[in-house]
């Protein structure tokens, strides 16, 4: 015998993860389109080791297996991970970040709706930390670089690290555009001067600007389905906005404007896509706001005075911790409890 | 926050809320109807919040159609009346309209066809007190129609509190339930006679009668009745359709801006709410001398002819589904609504004073729910929650039995109207959860008090052991101490009375040592059990 | 030096006043530990813990004699509560203790012949009777903790348990399985 309510809105965990897969295409289709098929390979990689982790953990916890399958969770935290690192990282470390992510971050943690940091982002870091060479294997835009991996190339790169006779691998890669700007910077160059380099387009690096474009628009339209609340993108882009802004205010030929630090690195996908993960982040919209600009203000910090070229990922692991604090102290007031009324 | 509207009037906004298909078309195609008498009928003793009413008929009494046959018992309680006239056939326990599924105190009563009434006595409200009239409401039970029938004398004693606004609640926000709204349509006149009568008791300087907006029927003809009668301070408000927007709490918010916390009496705040039909009913109760021995209740659902049905309290809830041609993939009934309502244990259980829907279920109109998953956090539920709470987090406190933190956070502020589980994408039955916690926490309270009693009564019989082992031992001492001194005024041989007494005194001795053996005894039976 | 030693002085007088005060300012009677115990035990005096008493048994488990699971009535919840405020782990049931559904002592009416050794057995005076006369338990004041139920010489006292009635009914925890549809 069930009890009320005995209807209910047709909605599903497994539809709103669905919703926020599509919410990356955008972004992938744009990632294709100027840096080539490669991110597909590492995505099928890691969506299939997720799947594979997913259903063994299941089985070893005794869990049923399909509707958990079923729930898009496994696959969304591949895709996040896979759209963190580079294309061309070879395919173990994307099967060993991938398990990892899944097994120890997620399901040691009690699976769907335990885990108390992002899944994705302890993938990731636990691979920037591990392979720190392999993580700068990013692919250059088309026309960046002298010579060009075909795809099959790429393949037999990723999957046998072997590269065609004529090439080294820092003629066919490339440093992230914050990595070179803090590189260049080191080197006492002018912000000016940097930024005329080729690898930078209209606001960030050329096409990378294009693909966080992408996921802005993807971050847009969970805004307008309600999958994601405003107050996560708005804080941390807000954050990041007004620090940047008042760095290069102060001096501009050390501190890259505004639009920069939301185009470069994984700003547009952390701030709708990683930050807004439910289970990992507070659920008070005040302590939304407050846990977003945290990770706003950590991810400018590592950005501008860290050892890491990005700040996200570490930015996000380290606000998840404070996360049952923020809600402990950020609980709305309930009703006829508010003090002013008429 | 005010919202807009065309009454004119400053409307305030809740938290939350959720818009769930309303399907109350259905049953309002045809008027209300009149059901057949019944063959039997079985009256609950406890239809309402509060102590079950004391059974005053006997089984085989003949009684008469709104003759008494319980007596309100203790403050908490109503009346229950004979619902037609004829014949008491058994005072037992029965199946009742409950979701434990347990029986309860019934009367069963066989009606002889006569509708004989007992003498009904009109009264013009304006010559009798408002204590005297809260009397009467006792008498003739008199309890809120809107679902919790809470005896609505209650809501009308005033503790020094000055009622300002008196809310009447006609947005009846549940989906398929529509008698509120047939009532309205049909009836308005009376209702806002009742209205004015709940006004005089209360003192309240005005009236605001809330519709929610998809009753535009109910809302012309209820603002008619008011117009004809020269009601002054009375509005009839088209308030915006938002489940929960019928809850007592709720609907006084939308109108007055007033939040009413938990555990705080509306009154205390210059407000008070009854729901239209209670309006009606004590309308019946003063102009007509009536006792509360029907209501209207919507069939709907999986049946060929929704409608609401005027029937009397203790019907067999079959007798009304036969009148609504049950569909054959009917599976349960529920009564109540799709969101808060519960599934009857059988369909021969009475109708009682709060029934105010019943609905036929099948798969297809409430499809078992899907297979649940863990809570993902997603806060859906806190964005429609109407209490402001933070649903996910009282159902991981729930889930994890730390009774103590619910509370913290605000569990018994949940109204439990659903909201929360109706757009959980887990389908996790958060509400149940509640329920759950809630009255494991009202358990524990009450044994606590158990305990504090029995803890005081333990202590006051060991006080009053040690008191009379040494009131004993005194006495005693007394008495040896006068033997003594007798024995050494001198070495006379001892009189028939003093030998008495010392016989006495080896038996009182004897006597305590055996108490004190038996004490030893009890402590050793202790220790080695 | 003679100033250093008045300083010192004055101010181990002050304080020392200060904590004089204080003590008799904040004195709490008795041992505030073995309340808070009491205040768990759920009363019913019923000596299964081995001592002859709920209070006994706090004062016993204050003192570090006693275990936290020796409380049949008290249930795991009571064991669970009893560990919180100790500060030590949960320790569940040994085989000789385990909870029994609670329940009421009833005296056959007609079998009594009214001796009073229930009357005297009765932790919380809810037998009612004299000499010679029947007598009968006082429901909502019995604990159910069957002391009474030994000394009875004509055993005509039984334990019947508390069935679920509308009044003491319970909400049930949710159960639903999780399980593929598919």
């Amino acid at each position: 015998m069930f009890f009320s309510p005995l209807i209910s809105k047709s909605d599903s965990v497994s539809a709103i993860m669905l919703k926020v897969l599509l919410a990356l295409l955008p972004g992938i289709v744009l990632y294709v389109w100027y840096f080539g098929p490669a991110i597909l390979v590492s995505i099928t990689l890691a969506s299939l080791t997720a799947l594979g982790t997913e259903a063994l953990m299941l089985k070893l916890r005794d869990r049923p297996i399909m509707p958990f399958l079923k729930d898009n969770s496994a696959l969304l935290t591949a895709w996040l991970l896979a759209l963190s690192i580079p294309p061309l990282a070879p395919w173990w470390m994307v099967v060993v970040g991938t398990a990892f992510a899944i097994a120890i971050a997620k399901h040691l943690y009690g699976g769907l709706g335990n885990n108390m940091f992002n899944p994705a982002m302890v993938g990731y870091a636990v691979l920037i930390i591990s392979f720190p060479a392999q993580m700068t294997h990013w692919i250059a835009p088309h026309g960046m670089v002298i010579s060009e991996l075909t795809f099959p190339q790429q393949l037999d790169f990723i999957f046998h690290d072997v590269l065609p006779n004529s090439d080294t691998l820092d003629a066919l890669t490339m440093a992230t555009p914050l990595d070179t700007l803090k590189t260049h910077l080191h080197l006492d160059q002018p912000m000016r001067q940097i930024l005329d380099m080729p690898i930078y387009g209209r606001f960030a690096g050329h096409g990378s600007e294009m693909v966080a474009l992408g996921f802005l628009l993807g971050g847009l339209y969970l805004l307008a389905s309600r999958i994601i609340s405003w107050h996560i993108p708005a804080a941390f882009l807000g954050t990041l906005f007004v620090l940047a802004g008042i760095f290069h205010l102060v001096d501009p030929a050390h501190y890259a404007g505004p639009l920069f630090h939301w185009f470069a690195g994984a700003s547009m996908l952390g701030a709708f896509f990683i930050l807004t993960d439910p289970v990992s982040s507070p659920t008070t919209n005040n302590g939304r706001l407050i846990y977003a600009a945290g990770a706003g203000l950590l991810t400018y910090l590592i950005r501008v005075f860290g050892g890491f070229p990005d700040g996200v990922a570490f930015a996000t692991l380290l606000m998840n911790i404070c996360v049952p604090l923020i809600v402990l102290y950020t609980q709305p007031k309930v009703f006829g409890k508010k003090g002013s009324q008429p | 926050m005010p919202v807009g509207n065309d009454n004119m009037r400053k409307l305030y906004h809740f938290h939350g809320g959720i818009h769930p298909p309303s399907n109350k078309t259905q049953s309002t195609r045809a008027t209300i109807a009149r059901a057949p008498l019944p063959a039997k009928l079985v009256i609950p003793l406890h239809q309402h919040a509060g102590e079950t009413a004391k059974p005053v008929a006997r089984v085989g009494e003949r009684v008469l159609k709104g003759q008494l046959i319980g007596m309100p018992d203790g403050i908490v309680s109503s009346a229950v009346h004979a619902s037609t006239s004829g014949t008491i056939t058994a005072i037992d326990m029965q199946l009742i309209a409950h979701p434990s599924g347990l029986p309860n105190l019934c009367a069963t009563l066989i009606p002889d066809g006569e509708e004989e009434w007992v003498p009904r006595k009109a009264i013009d409200y304006r010559d009798h007190s408002p204590a005297g009239l809260q009397h009467l409401l006792r008498m003739a039970g008199v309890v809120g129609l809107g679902g919790a029938a809470f005896p609505s004398d209650l809501k009308l004693s005033l503790d020094r509190h000055k009622i300002t606004t008196l809310v009447l609640n006609g947005a009846e926000c549940e989906p398929y339930i529509t008698c509120d709204d047939m009532l309205m349509r049909e009836r308005a006149a009376e209702i806002v006679q009742g209205a004015e009568m709940l006004r005089f008791m209360l003192d309240a300087e005005e009236v605001l009668i809330g519709i929610e907006d998809n009753k535009p029927e109910a809302i012309a003809s209820m603002r008619a009745a008011v117009a004809a009668g020269g009601h002054r301070r009375m509005e009839v408000i088209a308030v915006p359709t938002v489940y929960p927007g019928g809850g007592a709490k709720q609907l006084i918010r939308v109108l007055t801006g007033i939040e009413v916390a938990a555990g705080v009496r509306s009154t205390d705040k210059g407000v008070q709410c009854f729901n239209v039909a209670t309006a009606y009913t004590v309308h019946r109760a003063f102009a007509h001398g009536e006792p509360l021995l029907s209501r209207i209740v919507t069939i709907t659902g999986n049946v060929l002819h929704p409608r609401n049905y005027e029937v009397l309290i203790g019907t067999p809830i079959a007798e009304l589904v036969a009148l609504g041609g049950a569909l054959p993939d009917t599976d349960s009934y529920i009564m109540g609504g799709p969101m808060m309502g519960f599934p009857l244990p059988s369909v021969q259980v009475p109708l009682v004073k709060a029934t105010n829907c019943i609905i036929a279920s099948s798969k297809k109109i409430f499809p078992p729910p899907p297979p649940v998953m863990p809570c993902i956090r997603c806060t859906r539920c806190a964005d429609v929650c109407p209490a402001d709470l933070q649903p996910q987090d009282l159902f991981w406190f729930a889930q994890s039995r730390e009774f103590g933190r619910a509370q913290a956070f605000n569990l018994f502020d949940c109204i439990e109207c659903g909201a929360c589980s109706y757009v959980c994408p887990s389908h996790i039955p958060l509400v149940q959860y509640y329920r759950f916690a809630k009255s494991e926490i009202h358990a524990r309270e009450h044994d606590k008090q158990l305990a504090d009693k029995a803890r005081v009564r333990h202590d006051y019989r060991e006080q009053r052991i040690e008191r009379e082992k040494q009131e004993k031992a005194d006495k005693l001492a007394a008495r040896e101490k006068a033997a003594q001194a007798a024995r050494l005024a001198g070495a006379q041989p001892l009189t028939a009375q003093q030998q008495a007494e010392q016989a006495e005194l080896e038996t009182s001795r004897a006597h305590i040592r055996e108490l004190a053996q038996s004490a030893v005894e009890h402590a050793d039976e202790g220790t080695t059990k | 030096m003679l100033s250093a030693l008045l300083v010192m002085s004055a101010i181990a007088a002050v304080l020392g006043a200060v904590l004089g005060f204080a003590a008799i300012k904040f004195h709490t009677e008795g041992n505030p530990l073995v309340d808070k115990i009491d205040d768990v035990l759920p009363q019913t005096q019923c000596g299964q813990c081995s001592y002859p008493g709920c209070k006994p048994y706090a004062t016993a488990i204050a003192a570090g004699e006693a275990d936290i699971n020796r409380c049949p009535p008290g249930g795991e919840e009571g064991i669970r509560k009893l560990a919180e405020l100790l500060g030590v782990e949960f320790k569940p049931f040994g085989e000789d203790a385990v909870p029994k559904a609670k329940s009421l002592a009833v005296i056959d009416e007609s079998t009594c012949i009214g001796c009073t050794l229930c009357i005297q057995a009765c932790p919380v005076d809810a037998i009612a009777g004299a000499a010679k006369q029947m007598h009968t338990v006082i429901a909502s004041e019995c604990t159910g903790c069957e002391l009474c139920v030994a000394p009875c010489p004509v055993d005509c006292i039984s334990m019947q348990v508390i069935g679920e009635k509308i009044a003491n009914w319970k909400w049930k925890y949710p159960v639903y399985a999780m399980t593929a549809t598919t």
